[in-house]
């Protein structure tokens, strides 16, 4: 039972230290590549997970993370605060999660629906607000400076560096992120604590897999809903903010690049825990690290064109959500509206 | 109509106030007056029973009391004090508990979560989870509620998932706890076994409302009643000066006959020969083990037995749709002729063809589609036969004209062609399913679970027209969880435990207890069931 639910972190943790064996530096520079390319992957998930746990489906994760993604890249260009920037996005996330919260929860409607309709909404949005704006055929001006987040460089990371082993670890890998990356990680082990620890998670596991034990026990279960929803929308709004302001330095058309959906195959994968969401997407993003480094990667006797590699992210989310990772079983009230019966 | 003030004394002090009391409580849903004027009397330190046919309204005259509807008009008074009870919350803190007939518990939580859930004593889970843990060793200790507090609710049986019911209403010190129909999914032990607890409860000075459909238990257990009709409190008398006649006279409104009145059977030759019939499922579990049994014509084989011992996997294989992936040996001959048990042959039409009704055990997933409207629901199985068909289109208006008259000779009501199953009570849409099969004049019927959430009126009516399907010389497979309605029914009794049958028994020569022993399994040391494994011969009238 505990290899079977750590499965996937053996699997990553494999991978790295085999590509440190083969080559140390070229290992150094892909798994520090990928922690970056994880972040907006694991604050989805895990902004996924709040939404999903509470048992309201949310295919809208990659809407909500564009939509961030620009106006945290607008508001961060307008005042050239990353801080604010990232106000914004959470600002702008957070919206579209209570339309999200106002159709499926309030109003009863298809989760499904709602979450497509907000994928159009900002694919749509953000371009035609952005061209208005700025002019720049859907793109923000590129960010300098404080418009930014910059990489930290952690304490003692210098002297440390001589240290074998441990040292390039810490001083190129741990330290000299940004902070967003640092949040999305500390984001890991709050949510297993909170789902598991506090009164606040019970209440949202149990809202998400049977409502009417809530209801009858007193509780709201709208309220326990939207609170779930807001988490969702403030998580995704940082994925958002930090793809925009962290990972690149202005807002592209269509930036996400399907993250959101790859964040939500990571959370079946993960089976809607925080730990294995880490590992879910720590995978995607070694993959992607990997397609970056690599563009033609040579085995020997056949090269894996550049185009395999770039896809292997996606090939892997349509593995994952054909049901080829066993048995995931969803919260068991997930996408149904709880209607009170008479 | 008994006066509620009749109750008092006795065993409580006439001046204490009663535990609950309800004064002119009415609630419609739209045009459907639910609960109308109901005044009920509830004396601290009793049990209560409530009592009345599916659809009188005590489900929403206790939901009420939960705080799940807002009365329209009327009073609650609890301990004498009147309160508003807005939502659940307001009902726990004033001392009321509910078990559900369906369990609200979250299935992957352990016991002890399910019982904290809403009522944390702070935001973090620890100290609850210890506090609870101690409350719920001096609770299975004073009431034989015994429950590991650190297994998951999907593990436990129904029996035991109940108990964590009561003790989650006793967790948040429910001083009145009701219960609504809590024996329908319990074995006849754990029914016992629950009927001790809520004895102990009442010792222990706490009031119970159990609501029930089940007379037997009312008498056994309840000190007063009160009966539901239409909405309506028509009765409340002690349970000790009453008696189960007068109790289903007040409930339907007419005086009903509990036994069957019925002719000795005359059976003719067997119809159905069940040869060693043998069953593994998917996961390899094995559900039916050498089963052989014959049915004549002109009588009703009762199958007893508790629900899961291999009835709904019989009865699917008799019906032409055994569960996918199941390997399935032995014969079943059908008037002399082999049934195909699996591949081409073997599916539901063509058992219809070769002269096999089936009411199934579910009349909500397999007996009817709930949001079609009753005469196409009429036409179902039968769609394609030559009256209901003009060329390649079918003849609806004639389809319509046939369920029309169904449904008068059935007295299904409201009498509305048009109306979608879902929206007709659950006796009426059952005698939809039972009008469509019995209708089409089958030399066998299968009957599963006929009269499961059927009302008492429904329920008479349903047994008149099998017997009458068994005088005109059909044979009657009738598989029922109800005793009570094997033994009125059945010409002969076959029980059924883990997948076997245990024996078979004449109804008028044994009693609740020797089936029982049976449907429980018991055998001698050999593990061979006592009595009879097969009998054939009929008390009187036959062939």
């Amino acid at each position: 039972m505990i290899l079977k639910d750590s499965l996937i972190a053996v699997i990553v943790l494999a991978i790295c230290v085999i590509w440190a064996l083969a080559d140390g530096a070229a290992a150094q520079q892909g798994i520090g590549s990928a922690l970056r390319l994880m972040t907006p992957l694991l604050l989805a998930c895990l902004a996924g997970l709040y939404s999903e746990r509470a048992g309201v489906f949310d295919i809208g994760l990659e809407g909500k993370m564009l939509m961030a993604a620009f106006t945290a890249a607008s508001v961060a260009y307008l005042t050239g605060s990353a801080w604010l920037g990232l106000a914004a996005g959470i600002a702008g996330s957070l919206s579209l999660s209570l339309i999200h919260g106002l159709a499926s929860i309030t109003f009863m409607g298809n989760q499904l629906i709602s979450g497509v309709a907000i994928n159009f909404l900002a694919s749509g949005l953000t371009v035609l607000v952005g061209q208005n704006a700025f002019g720049l055929g859907g793109r923000t001006p590129a960010l300098t400076g404080t418009g930014r987040f910059q990489p930290i460089t952690l304490p003692f990371a210098e002297t440390l560096r001589g240290v074998p082993v441990l040292g390039p670890i810490y001083s190129g890998l741990i330290s000299g992120q940004t902070v967003l990356v640092y949040v999305a990680f500390a984001m890991v082990p709050l949510t297993w604590w909170v789902l598991f620890r506090t009164r606040f998670g019970l209440r949202l596991r149990a809202v998400g897999e049977n409502p009417a034990s809530v209801d009858t026990a007193g509780v709201s279960v709208t309220r326990l809903r939207y609170t779930a929803v807001a988490i969702c929308g403030v998580l995704t709004g940082i994925a958002g903010a930090y793809l925009a302001t962290g990972l690149s330095a202005g807002f592209v058309k269509e930036m996400t690049a399907g993250r959101g959906f790859i964040a939500l195959a990571a959370l079946i994968f993960a089976k809607w825990r925080p730990w294995q969401a880490l590992f879910a997407t720590f995978l995607f993003g070694l993959l992607e690290a990997i397609a970056n480094l690599y563009p033609n990667l040579d085995l020997g006797i056949i090269t894996v064109p550049s185009m395999f590699m770039n896809a292997l992210p996606y090939i892997l989310t349509v593995v994952i959500l054909a049901g080829f990772v066993g048995r995931a079983i969803p919260p068991r009230a997930g996408g149904e509206p709880y209607v009170k019966e008479r | 109509m008994v006066a509620a003030g009749n109750l008092m004394g006795g065993r409580s002090d006439a001046a204490a106030p009663a535990a609950i009391e309800l004064r002119g409580i009415s609630k419609a849903f739209g045009p459907v007056q639910a609960n109308r004027d109901i005044n009920l009397h509830v004396p601290k330190g009793s049990i209560h029973g409530i009592i009345g046919e599916n659809g009188a309204g005590k489900s929403t005259l206790m939901s009420i009391l939960y705080g799940f509807y807002k009365p329209d008009a009327g009073e609650i008074l609890v301990n004498g004090r009147p309160i508003t009870i807005a939502d659940s919350q307001t009902a726990i803190r004033a001392g009321i508990g509910m078990v559900f007939q369906h369990f609200k518990l979250v299935q992957n939580f352990t016991v002890l979560e399910n019982i904290i859930l809403g009522v944390e004593d702070g935001a973090l889970l620890r100290p609850s989870l210890s506090k609870a843990r101690g409350v719920l060793k001096r609770l299975a200790a004073e009431y034989q509620l015994n429950v590991d507090p650190d297994e998951t609710v999907e593990n436990l049986s129904v029996g035991h998932q109940q108990r964590v019911e009561i003790l989650k209403a006793l967790y948040r010190q429910a001083d009145i706890l009701i219960l609504d129909e809590p024996t329908g999914v319990l074995t006849p032990a754990e029914a016992d076994h629950l009927f001790r607890i809520l004895e102990g409860l009442k010792a222990e000075g706490k009031t119970i409302i159990l609501i029930t459909h089940k007379l037997r238990e009312i008498m056994e257990i309840t000190d007063n009643v009160s009966v539901m009709r239409r909405g309506e409190m028509v009765a409340s008398v002690r349970t000790a000066e009453t008696s189960p006649e007068q109790l289903a006279e007040l409930m339907v409104g007419r005086k009903v006959l509990l036994n069957v009145q019925k002719a000795p059977a005359r059976p003719q030759a067997p119809v159905l020969e069940v040869r060693d019939l043998a069953m593994v499922d998917a996961e390899g579990v094995e559900r039916l083990r050498s089963i052989s049994f014959d049915i004549r014509a002109g009588e009703i084989l009762g199958l007893a037995g508790v629900s899961g011992n291999g009835q709904t996997q019989l009865l699917e294989i008799l019906g032409g749709y055994p569960p996918k992936g199941a390997r399935i040996s032995g014969t079943v001959r059908m008037n002399g002729a082999p049934l195909p048990l699996s591949g081409r042959g073997c599916d539901a039409g063509q058992r219809r063809r070769d002269g096999i009704g089936h009411i199934p055990e579910d009349r909500q997933v397999e007996g009817l589609i709930m949001d079609f409207a009753a005469w196409e629901n009429v036409a179902f199985g039968w769609h394609d036969a030559p009256e209901f068909n003009k060329g390649w289109v079918m003849d609806n208006d004639a389809i319509r004209r046939d369920a029309e008259a169904k449904m008068e000779r059935f007295d299904v009501r409201p009498r509305d062609a048009n109306l979608a199953a879902r929206n007709f009570s659950g006796g009426n849409q059952q005698k939809i399913v039972v009008a469509r099969e019995i209708e089409r004049n089958p030399d066998l019927l299968l009957i599963g679970q006929p009269t499961r959430g059927v009302d008492i009126g429904a329920i008479e009516f349903i047994h008149k027209q099998i017997v009458a399907l068994r005088d005109a010389g059909k044979a009657i497979l009738l598989v029922s969880v109800e005793l009570d309605e094997i033994l009125s029914l059945s010409d002969r009794v076959a029980v059924m435990f883990d997948g076997r049958i245990m024996g078979e028994r004449l109804p008028g020569q044994t009693t609740t207890g020797e089936l029982g022993l049976l449907m429980a399994g018991v055998t001698d040391s050999d593990g061979v069931p006592p009595g009879p494994a097969r009998v054939t011969d009929l008390p009187e009238g036959r062939a």
